[in-house]
């Protein structure tokens, strides 16, 4: 009875179990076709994330070239040594047989070790980068002492006019922190990018468009199989308007001055050359420049890293003559034949302004004023024709504003006005500001890029042009805005110019030439550093030489070449240098010289 | 009465000829296909796994034999014994056991290791089935009848527990309740525990080891460890979901040849064959299963004597625990509490258990219809 009370009961209970169990299976089947079916393109996807890995290829940084198809930034084979532990039985041993052939500093010995500690056996660990040839010889020679050891062929950035260009090209290194933007090549390690000069300004450009390689990997990160490949595109090249030539005559034509000269084709804006002094090699920042070069040219009173020519802005002294003689010609306040006395001073107010001949010039006009140099006649001027009317001018011939050529830190100068005065310092334009600012002192502030423009517009006849590295098609004006300027009145400041360099008495004689009929004209400028007190006026002004270098007065050149037709035109600034017409105007007839023999077109 | 006594006169060929034929073909087709997924496991090779695999299969199916046609009475007459040998064993581990795997879990018996805890799934299945043979229906419905049985499965799922392992401590708690609920017991006591169990659940919680912590918070949510508890999850499904409806094909699955799927051929291994065979395979595989399952169930139907029906309600039911918890777990339906596949994963132990669960479910069956006054 009981037993067959039990089996009944087992009987119902098991037909719950079976159901039960049924319910477990449908399930299990649900879940599956969840997975495989419902979701199965999202694990897909996850799936080959894990096995594919993307790498990505470095394309070639464009080339760059001067004027003359010259390579002057170019890739150069690199090769670096690396070292993958699975494939030695004893990494010190073959650690050991490879400082025999390439030395390893102590420092570069521990962070390998490191290296091998912290990655999988079958990474590759950088033993040594930039090997010469003659070490990979001599690597690929011992290659059975060297087991695990591979020479990896890599590009770098060369610079084969090193330091004469750094200024100019600017240099390439590895990714800040900051810019890591959506370019996936900038996570790659060890991609460089432009950090300055035009090497920056047309970085992606010369960038190209990066390649990608997908690898199956394991777990491990271990490779088994390439699945495709992207070459991607080589970066574009880019052709300059710099002649080396010449840039590299203009570099060392300063010796072991410092200073900045730009070099302009009048007629077309090209810059033909441009150098900034002490400079540094560009080459050490391929690599990653070592903290002791940095500091040193860092801490160097001549700051080499600062490129002079775009971001160095100076008071342009008796240059700036030629911009308020324009300017008194153009508003007919003077003509040619407008005559003042120079005695050798001139109160203003309660002040006496000199001139820099203390015995005076005596009668003189506008030509003869800028032969000699006299401040007294552009006291004179400066004062009648008041500052608004000179800004306006120098605004026209390219002063006050950057010209945005690319560079970095490229400053605007400054061109005061009367309200820019108020506005600053809350006081009012004074005659003695009008006298200060007609001899290129007080605010007047110009780079030698800007200097260079200004003489170009006046020379080529009035022509707007724009200083630019980007190469010309043609040499002629014909595209180029005409500036409202009389071609009379250039015309007077060209002789004024002609005679500075060859008038007999002109304050840069010595700087003249002749090369096939073509002679230069120019301005020189000596501009104060410090100010002389009156008490050292009456005492007598120390000589220039007897002054710690820093306190010397700059020395500035402006010239063109030739006279009639001009063809080249320079800004040369000797920073300390004392004289212009001593100093600058020679390095600027040098380089003249030289862009006439090389008849750059 | 007179059939039944002749019965057991039966000789071991006689017997062996009443074997249920599906059943062990069932069983011979899902160790193939397991052989075959741990030769892909070793990218193709009949070494480490597969040949051990189909060594361990071919004695352990000789034992499964021997275990069907020896007496059935046997079974009955020793299944106090067994258990206590089994319990005894489950203390001697706890005492001086080997450590491996960061649970004590084996006993070195020198040239294999036994695993008391494989036993007592058997042994416990038995007891409780002899047990529940002898009582009556008034005592499987007092309290008081529940008693023994009770402590009859806690004492080892304590001494399991505490090993630790909760997965075969699990197992054996819900073999033993569906034991008690085959049997009879009311519907409202499962109701009562079960209301208990979750009012206690914190309190458990804090007596799990903290490895066995975090793969239940790592089940809840595999993205809160993807590299570590959570990595096995989360690439288990992966796995599953890019083998797609048919598969990346055998010895091509790249979630395992790749080794991002650790422990493929274990606990993961019906995630290596789902994915090199996609959802056509797994269901597959599935079904087999079910099968089995179901001849069990259709053993039990065809059984008349209760010990026999109860012994082989326990022992199918786990199996079925085998299967339901491996596929759960590596399908992310529940934590990983690390239980193979039998017939499909490497391992000895469990191949050994399971065969000769199996061995003794067909004996079970072939003398099920003895109903003499020793019950057998």
């Amino acid at each position: 009875m009981s037993n067959n009370e039990k089996n009944r009961i087992l009987a119902s209970r098991l037909l719950i179990i079976i159901g039960f169990n049924l319910l477990a299976f449908i399930m299990i089947i649900a879940r599956l076709y969840y997975l495989q079916v419902y979701q199965s393109d999202k694990y897909k996807v996850m799936s080959d994330e894990n096995r594919i890995s993307t790498r990505f290829l470095v394309p070639p940084r464009g080339v760059i070239y001067d004027r003359n198809g010259e390579i002057i930034a170019g890739n150069e084979q690199d090769f670096q040594a690396l070292l993958i532990a699975e494939q030695t039985q004893d990494v010190r041993q073959t650690l050991d047989n490879f400082k025999k052939i390439v030395e390893i500093s102590d420092g570069e010995e521990n962070k390998i070790l490191e290296d091998i500690r912290r990655h999988r056996r079958f990474i590759p660990v950088k033993l040594k980068n930039n090997l010469r040839w003659d070490d990979v010889s001599r690597v690929m020679l011992n290659a059975p002492n060297l087991p695990g050891v591979e020479i990896d062929e890599g590009l770098s950035r060369y610079y084969p006019y090193a330091d004469i260009y750094a200024h100019v090209l600017g240099y390439v290194g590895p990714v800040a922190e900051g810019e890591k933007k959506n370019n996936p090549l900038y996570l790659v390690p060890g991609y460089k990018i432009g950090k300055s000069g035009l090497e920056k300004y047309y970085d992606e450009r010369l960038q190209g468009v990066s390649g990608t390689v997908k690898l199956e990997v394991n777990a491990y990160g271990r490779i088994m199989k390439e699945i495709e490949r992207d070459a991607g595109k080589e970066g574009k090249s880019l052709t300059i308007s710099i002649d080396s030539r010449l840039q590299k005559q203009a570099y060392e034509a300063f010796g072991e001055q410092s200073g900045a000269a730009v070099v302009l084709n009048v007629k077309t804006g090209e810059i033909l050359a441009l150098v900034s002094t002490p400079s540094f090699d560009p080459n050490l920042f391929t690599n990653g420049i070592s903290y002791k070069h940095w500091d040193m040219l860092l801490n160097n009173e001549r700051t080499p890293l600062i490129n002079k020519a775009v971001s160095g802005q100076y008071s342009p002294g008796s240059t700036f003559k030629v911009v308020v003689a324009l300017a008194a010609l153009e508003s007919g306040i003077i003509d040619e034949h407008t005559r003042y006395y120079c005695s050798g001073g001139l109160d203003i107010g309660n002040t006496r302004f000199h001139c820099w001949k203390h015995a005076g010039h005596g009668s003189l006009n506008v030509v003869e004023a800028l032969k000699y140099s006299c401040d007294i006649f552009f006291y004179e001027t400066a004062m009648r024709v008041g500052i608004d009317r000179i800004h306006d001018m120098a605004v026209k011939l390219g002063l006050g504003e950057p010209l945005n050529i690319g560079l970095d830190n490229e400053k605007g100068g400054n061109i005061p006005t009367q309200n820019w005065k108020k506005n600053k310092y809350g006081v009012a334009w004074s005659k003695g500001d009008d006298a200060n600012s007609g001899i290129g002192q007080g605010y007047v502030l110009v780079t030698p890029l800007q200097l260079v423009t200004m003489l170009s517009r006046v020379v080529n006849g009035g022509y707007a042009i724009k200083p630019t590295f980007v190469k010309a098609d043609g040499n002629t004006l014909q595209n180029v805005k005409k500036l409202n300027i009389s071609t009379k009145n250039i015309e007077i400041i060209k002789r004024g110019m002609f005679e500075v360099v060859n008038g007999a008495g002109g304050t840069a004689g010595r700087a003249k030439f002749n090369v096939d009929g073509a002679k230069m004209g120019g301005k020189t400028g000596t501009t104060q550093v410090r100010r002389i007190s009156m008490k050292e006026r009456a005492s007598g002004i120390i000589r220039d030489e007897n002054l710690p270098w820093r306190l010397r007065n700059h020395a500035l050149f402006i010239g063109f070449t030739p006279i009639d037709n001009p063809q080249y035109a320079v800004a040369v600034v000797v920073e300390h240098g004392s004289s212009g017409s001593g100093v600058a105007a020679p390095i600027a007839g040098k380089i003249l010289q030289t862009a006439l023999a090389l008849d750059i077109k | 009465m007179q059939l039944a006594y002749e019965n057991t006169q039966t000789s071991a060929l006689g017997k062996f000829f009443k074997l249920s034929l599906p059943y062990i073909l069932l069983i011979v087709l899902l160790a193939f296909l397991g052989t075959m997924t741990l030769y892909s496991a070793a990218n193709g090779s009949w070494n480490p796994w597969a040949l051990k695999h189909i060594i361990r299969f071919g004695i352990s199916f000789g034992v499964m034999i021997f275990l069907a046609l020896i007496s059935s009475r046997t079974y009955y007459k020793y299944a106090y014994v067994f258990y206590g040998l089994s319990l005894l064993l489950l203390v001697a581990v706890e005492i001086g056991g080997h450590v491996g795997m960061g649970a004590q879990r084996w006993i070195d018996l020198g040239f294999f290791k036994v695993q008391p805890s494989e036993l007592m799934k058997i042994g416990l299945v038995l007891c409780l089935a002899r047990y529940f043979d002898s009582a009556t229906i008034h005592g499987i419905k007092s309290n008081r009848g529940l008693v023994i049985p009770v402590i009859m499965a806690m004492l080892p799922v304590a001494l399991i527990v505490i090993q630790p392992d909760l997965g075969t401590g699990l197992m054996l708690l819900f073999t033993t309740g569906i034991l008690l609920f085959a049997v009879g017991v009311q519907w409202w006591k499962f109701g009562t525990v079960a209301a208990v169990i979750s009012a206690a659940l914190p309190l458990i919680w804090n007596f799990l080891h903290e490895y066995q912590q975090n793969r239940i918070l790592t089940f809840l949510n595999p993205e809160r460890d993807p590299l570590g508890a959570g990595y096995h999850i989360i690439q288990s499904k992966i796995a599953f979901g890019s083998g797609g409806v048919v598969g990346k094909g055998f010895l091509h699955g790249t979630q395992t040849h790749l080794n991002f799927l650790p422990e493929k051929h274990t606990d993961f291994i019906f995630t290596m064959f789902s994915e090199e065979f996609g959802l056509i395979g797994s269901l597959c595989l599935v079904m087999l299963n079910l099968a089995l399952i179901a001849i069990g169930y259709i053993f039990v139907a065809r059984t008349k004597n209760y010990f026999a029906k109860l012994v082989i309600i326990g022992l199918n039911t786990n199996y079925f625990l085998y299967v339901f918890i491996n596929i759960s777990m590596v399908t992310g339906l529940m934590p990983v509490v690390g239980v193979p596949l039998p017939l499909i994963s490497y391992g000895g132990t469990v191949m050994f258990s399971i065969m000769a669960s199996f061995g003794i479910i067909l004996c079970m069956y072939i003398n099920g219809n003895q109903q003499n006054p020793d019950r057998f």
